[in-house]
């Protein structure tokens, strides 16, 4: 497996807040979620990666470079796309991706080619000449994605690329971020908090969790080694009967929600659930064999971290 | 099948050098302000004083009544400058305050250093076109200014008599141009507002002023002077064109002083131009 990026044993602290703990992991070529609940390190992971924090402990390497040897010839072959809105002021959208080919490296005719070219790919060629400060929030992710892409990168780092889109932009987006990866051939790390996005355009996945590695690999797989998965609806006093499904070895891990979900090991029927509901005074009134979906992955990994 | 694929092509042409980041930045931002007519209408208006010396220096060279109230001394480029330093002050907080105040208002900082680019070379850049504009309002008319002194008078004895001059106006240039640069900047990148910035500017540069004068009132004494900047640079100004005038504050303490204000927004623009802002 050819990895774009690699991460050993890395901690970042903010003051004595720790936003990454002793994190090692692996990231292959292609495209690769990264995921997390919000405040797990995901951001402060891609900004250590493109050199604006410092880790406190431990290497990274992106595209075989050393992040703190070679920020410049990294950051050179990546290109990044901000979470917040992000934008030179007082240039329109044409001027503004050239420009940041230019800064990139790209000669100034170069670049303002690559700009045309690259507004038409994300669905701005219409609106290239408009002040980017009139776009709206749609518009301007497309244009940070442009920015990010106007030089050819190796790797692309989309920090939350959906967000604030409404439904049809965000199936756009994720189209192109799916186009980039499985026809353009760039490499993508994504980092979502959205589990649809993630399982959309990519075929890995890093799952973070309060700055901790919680998982990572193939999401088929991850699906895989997740066992059995049943949706349960119970009425009744659920917190003893949780608490014996933890001792079966059975997870829960959202025991508030009207509806369940279970995760029960490969060799445990359905029949132990309607024991155990028994045992306990329950009524069944919903039990039902589920698939296992990434959103089980990460609260299993999530539950399991913590 | 389309004539032209308008969809995403990989690129195989040419890559720049590195270190040539900080160009981009100043042609960007120098082409951008000329295209304001306020801009414009400032430089303009920065160049009537050397109108004004021009016709002076002329009709001291050619009217023999006229050179002798009227004729051309080192103190003349001194006094060009000192009035230079107005226009200065308004092409700084004009084109210097929304600097980088801009782009930490529109988080650009995130954009740009996600570039192969070093945080060295973004503040050169921004330094760069402070630098063009303050050059193009102080250096080159004073410059001009000696050039015209030695048409007009049709030999180069005043040069041959001051030596010192060419180089005296091309350091204090550098000076004024340095230290109005650098203390903007690094009041731009403490605020997204590039109002507030302005007015922190203008605080500054007034209020220093005031405590000196109240100082000098209350103490009877002008040692005080290095807390003004513009009036330490006064007397920078007067050892380099060899003024007679007497030194309120010895000249070394003044190029502490502006040493010690450049290196503070030295350490500012190093703690606040980076890629991500963390808050403690």
């Amino acid at each position: 497996m050819t990895s774009v990026v690699q991460l050993d044993r890395v901690s970042v602290k903010y003051g004595r807040q720790a936003a990454l703990r002793d994190v090692s992991a692996v990231f292959p070529a292609g495209a690769v979620g990264l995921l997390g609940p919000n405040g797990a390190g995901k951001s402060t992971m891609l900004k250590s990666l493109l050199g604006f924090v410092t880790p406190d402990t431990g290497r990274m390497e992106v595209l075989g470079l050393d992040v703190k040897q070679s920020p410049l010839e990294i950051r050179a072959r990546l290109g990044y796309m901000p979470e917040s809105d992000a934008h030179i002021p007082g240039m329109n959208a044409v001027s503004f991706v050239a420009y940041c080919g230019e800064l990139a490296g790209l000669p100034k005719a170069d670049a303002m080619q690559r700009a045309h070219e690259v507004l038409y790919y994300v669905g701005l060629g219409e609106a290239r000449y408009r002040n980017l400060e009139t776009y709206s929030t749609g518009m301007k992710q497309r244009i940070k994605l442009a920015q990010a892409l106007v030089h050819d990168p190796d790797l692309l780092f989309l920090d939350e690329p959906t967000n604030g889109m409404d439904p049809r932009g965000r199936d756009e987006m994720l189209e192109l971020v799916r186009d980039i990866s499985k026809n353009k051939g760039i490499n993508l790390i994504l980092s979502s908090h959205l589990l649809p996005d993630v399982e959309y355009t990519c075929d890995y996945v890093v799952v973070l969790d309060k700055g901790a590695l919680a998982a990572q690999g193939p999401i088929a797989s991850l699906k895989g080694h997740a066992g059995r998965v049943f949706e349960l609806r119970v009425k009744g006093d659920k917190a003893p009967f949780v608490a014996a499904l933890g001792a079966a070895g059975i997870e829960c891990p959202a025991p508030d929600d009207e509806v369940m979900r279970l995760f029960v090991p490969e060799d445990t029927t359905s029949a132990v659930l309607f024991q155990l509901a028994a045992a306990h005074g329950l009524q069944v009134r919903h039990l039902r064999a589920s698939v296992p979906s990434l959103e089980d992955v990460f609260a299993n990994a999530v539950s399991g971290a913590r | 099948m389309p004539i032209h694929d308008q969809g995403y092509r990989h690129y195989s042409g040419r890559r720049g050098l590195r270190g040539g980041a900080w160009w981009v930045i100043a042609r960007a931002t120098i082409l951008s302000e000329i295209r304001q007519r306020r801009v414009i209408a400032l430089l303009l208006l920065a160049w009537a004083p050397f109108l004004v010396r021009a016709v002076v220096i002329y009709a001291a060279a050619n009217f023999q009544q006229a050179s002798s109230i009227l004729a051309t001394t080192p103190q003349t480029f001194r006094e060009f400058l000192d009035w230079q330093n107005v226009f200065v002050f308004f092409v700084t907080i004009l084109i210097g305050a929304p600097l980088i105040a801009d782009d930490r208002r529109a988080n650009a900082l995130q954009i740009y250093l996600a570039k192969p680019l070093t945080r060295v070379e973004y503040i050169v850049g921004k330094l760069a076109v402070l630098f063009a504009f303050l050059a193009f309002v102080t250096w080159l008319p004073a410059i001009l200014l000696v050039v015209l002194q030695v048409l007009f008078a049709g030999s180069l004895e005043f040069l041959r008599e001051n030596l010192f001059i060419l180089p005296a106006i091309t350091l204090f240039s550098l000076l004024q141009i340095f230290v109005s640069a650098f203390a903007m900047l690094a009041l731009s990148s403490l605020s997204p507002s590039r109002r507030f910035v302005a007015m922190m500017y203008a605080g500054i540069i007034f209020f220093t002023a005031a405590m000196n004068n109240a100082l000098f009132r209350i103490t009877g004494s002008r040692s005080w002077a290095w807390i003004s900047p513009n009036d330490t640079l006064d007397v920078l100004a007067d050892a380099m064109f060899r003024l007679t005038t007497p030194r309120v504050i010895p000249v070394p303490l003044a190029v502490g002083a502006i040493v010690a204000l450049i290196a503070a927004s030295m350490l500012v623009l190093e703690r606040r131009v980076r890629g991500v802002e963390v808050v403690s």
